[in-house]
């Protein structure tokens, strides 16, 4: 892009320094309309697919969209602002809310912080070593999102779950401080929301930090060795380096990195599916779940959810807009 | 940064090396071992980190016996078609986009991409109710190719963004070389570009590929007839019914997984450039 030294010969390009000349420079109308020819398809199926369901979201949620308009037997019939009126007022949307932010936060967290130990782990590990610890990261990372959720369901298992078994194993003396007197033979993870959503950090921790671990090794192969060595000569020891020299370099991977997870892990759905087991559950639901229930559980209320939807929608786009802004003065800016 | 000289460090590293990997690998290997033993033993006593009496049982139950009165291998079919068919759709519309816009200025160019980038960050489960009513009143509801259409339509724009780094990541010089000795447009891409973006085609392919094999959300909500159902509502439906069968549901899992896993250690290294591109600038 902006490095290519012949930028100026890009076809087009209004007052190239070179006059017209050679096949290069052809500006044949033609070759005008080519770009747009090459952005047909990919252009319909975006608007059929993504744009046009997305504009008749925003319309439903001023619907009312029942199973009589879901069949066809009525018109959508236009409600103003009750829905989103119904919503606001609804106990269960502000419980989901706070499961989403905290979830979202703890996750990113505990991620990032996973992601970025095991980063530098990898850094200081032999070749061997270090490969045979990326390859087994990997295993985790392509793990699709709904076995590892039903791996983890089976792990935290009330009866045949490995981690009861590993507890009620230990001595009465370590588990209690942690969890107080648990009977192991059957506890459940999945009746408290608090601990149903551990199970879930584990499980999206567990997927999410080899993507960090991998790309915060490969900016660290970018950091000159010879900033570290000056560090230790001046006394620093590797917390200071850390934050002195590895951090700020690192800055816009961590960037980038924080963003995608947060995108990832607001609106977690397929692992707290499996691990919810379903719909029945409304006291562990997330916005996806809540809005997902609304419209397809028994009431069929397609303009309730579709409102929840948007309102995900919209929360998610306030929190990445930062990074749509970055990366559009990154990408686009320079082409 | 080198390797810690004191042989004490060395140990230290080498053992947290070794704890990472254990976790990491930990869950999937528990899901391959618990597919390999007898029910009996998944049930009684201590676990066992190696199947005591390792057997295809689990195997066998889901090929013959089958989950929802089908055998596992046509849920594997239903998968297979859907995400081969939506990459297909799906690499050629992008491959030409990225094109596009990685290698011609035209009007409205920035326009596109950022709707490009604000596309992606719709999610799937906000989609999943418009899109629901769309494919019923077309006809497609509880159709393989109305699935297949809308994850042609989800996996596009980021396979376009990861693309299109491929593309702009080939010389120009290469092109306009081949321009000068008389090459047309449509010649200068079959024989210089797309040989060379070739090997990001197939990452590219290959998330994609990924994306919809591991999808639930349209899955669950576009088909109904189990003889319809993917890999993933297939497994959700064996795990609401049968939820004491463990073993034949990490057999099960265990399948789903094997491909996947595959396709990801062969390209997770051009994955981390996609998705990361323009983070570290030199």
């Amino acid at each position: 892009m902006s490095q290519t030294p012949t930028a100026t010969l890009a076809p087009g390009r209004p007052g190239a320094p070179r006059p017209a000349a050679g096949p290069v420079r052809a500006g044949r109308p033609r070759r005008r309309l080519l770009p747009y020819a090459l952005l047909v398809p990919s252009a319909l199926i975006i608007g059929g697919l993504l744009l046009y369901p997305m504009y008749r979201l925003v319309a439903m949620s001023f619907q009312d969209v029942g199973l009589a308009q879901i069949s066809g037997a009525q018109p959508a019939e236009g409600v103003g602002t009750d829905n989103y009126a119904e919503v606001l007022t609804d106990p269960d949307f502000w419980h989901a809310l706070l499961n989403t932010a905290v979830f979202a936060v703890a996750a990113v967290a505990a991620t990032l912080v996973a992601g970025t130990l095991v980063g530098l782990l990898l850094h200081r590990l032999g070749r061997v070593m270090s490969a045979v610890v990326a390859t087994g990261a990997m295993l985790a990372w392509g793990t699709p999102q709904i076995t590892g959720a039903i791996v983890f369901k089976f792990l935290f298992d009330d009866t045949y779950g490995l981690a009861n078994q590993v507890l009620g194993g230990l001595p009465r003396g370590l588990t209690r401080p942690l969890f107080g007197n648990v009977d192991w033979s059957s506890h459940s993870w999945v009746l408290s929301t608090p601990s149903l959503y551990t199970v879930l950090l584990l499980c999206v921790v567990w997927m999410g930090f080899p993507f960090v671990a991998v790309s915060v090794l490969a900016g660290l192969k970018s950091v000159p060795s010879e900033l570290y060595e000056a560090a230790r000569v001046d006394g620093a020891g590797p917390w200071r380096s850390f934050w002195s020299i590895t951090f700020p370099t690192l800055r816009p991977v961590f960037s980038v990195l924080t963003v995608l997870s947060v995108i990832w892990d607001f609106k977690v759905f397929t692992q707290l599916y499996v691990i919810n087991g379903g719909l029945t559950n409304k006291d562990g639901f997330n916005l996806s779940l809540y809005s997902y229930s609304k419209a397809f559980g028994f009431g069929a209320e397609m303009g309730l959810g579709s409102a929840i939807a948007l309102i995900l929608t919209v929360l998610l786009l306030l929190v990445t807009g930062l990074h749509i802004r970055q990366m559009l003065r990154e990408e686009v800016a320079p082409a | 940064m080198s390797a810690p000289r004191r042989p004490a460090g060395r140990i230290t590293v080498n053992a947290l090396g070794v704890v990472v990997f254990v976790i990491a690998v930990f869950p999937v290997f528990w899901m391959v071992v618990t597919s390999l033993k007898t029910n009996g033993e998944i049930t009684g006593g201590a676990p066992h980190l190696v199947p005591a009496h390792p057997t295809a049982e689990n195997y066998t139950y889901i090929f013959r016996v089958g989950v929802g009165g089908n055998p596992f291998w046509l849920y594997f079919k239903n998968s297979a078609l859907l995400a081969l068919g939506a990459v297909v759709v799906s690499s050629f519309a992008a491959l030409l986009a990225a094109v596009a816009v990685a290698r011609f200025r035209f009007r409205g160019k920035t326009a596109a991409l950022v709707m490009l980038l604000v596309v992606q960050m719709i999610p799937c489960e906000a989609l999943v109710i418009p899109l629901f009513l769309m494919v019923r009143r077309a006809g497609l509801w509880d159709k393989l190719p109305g699935v297949l259409l809308v994850y042609v339509g989800v996996t596009l724009p980021f396979a376009i963004w990861m693309l299109r780094g491929f593309v702009a990541a080939v010389p120009r010089e290469l092109e306009e070389a081949a321009a000068i000795d008389g090459a047309g447009w449509w010649r200068t891409f079959r024989s210089v570009l797309f040989p060379l973006v070739a090997p990001g085609l197939v990452a590219t392919s290959i998330f994609s590929f990924v994306t919809a094999w591991n999808d639930l959300v349209f899955a669950l909500t576009l088909l109904n007839d189990d003889a319809n159902y993917t890999v993933p509502i297939a497994l959700e439906y064996f795990f609401g019914r049968d939820t004491t069968n463990w073993g034949a549901i990490m057999a099960g899992s265990t399948l789903m997984t094997v491909p996947v896993v595959i396709f990801f250690l062969l390209v997770q290294r051009r994955m981390v450039t996609g998705l990361t591109s323009g983070a570290v600038k030199g």
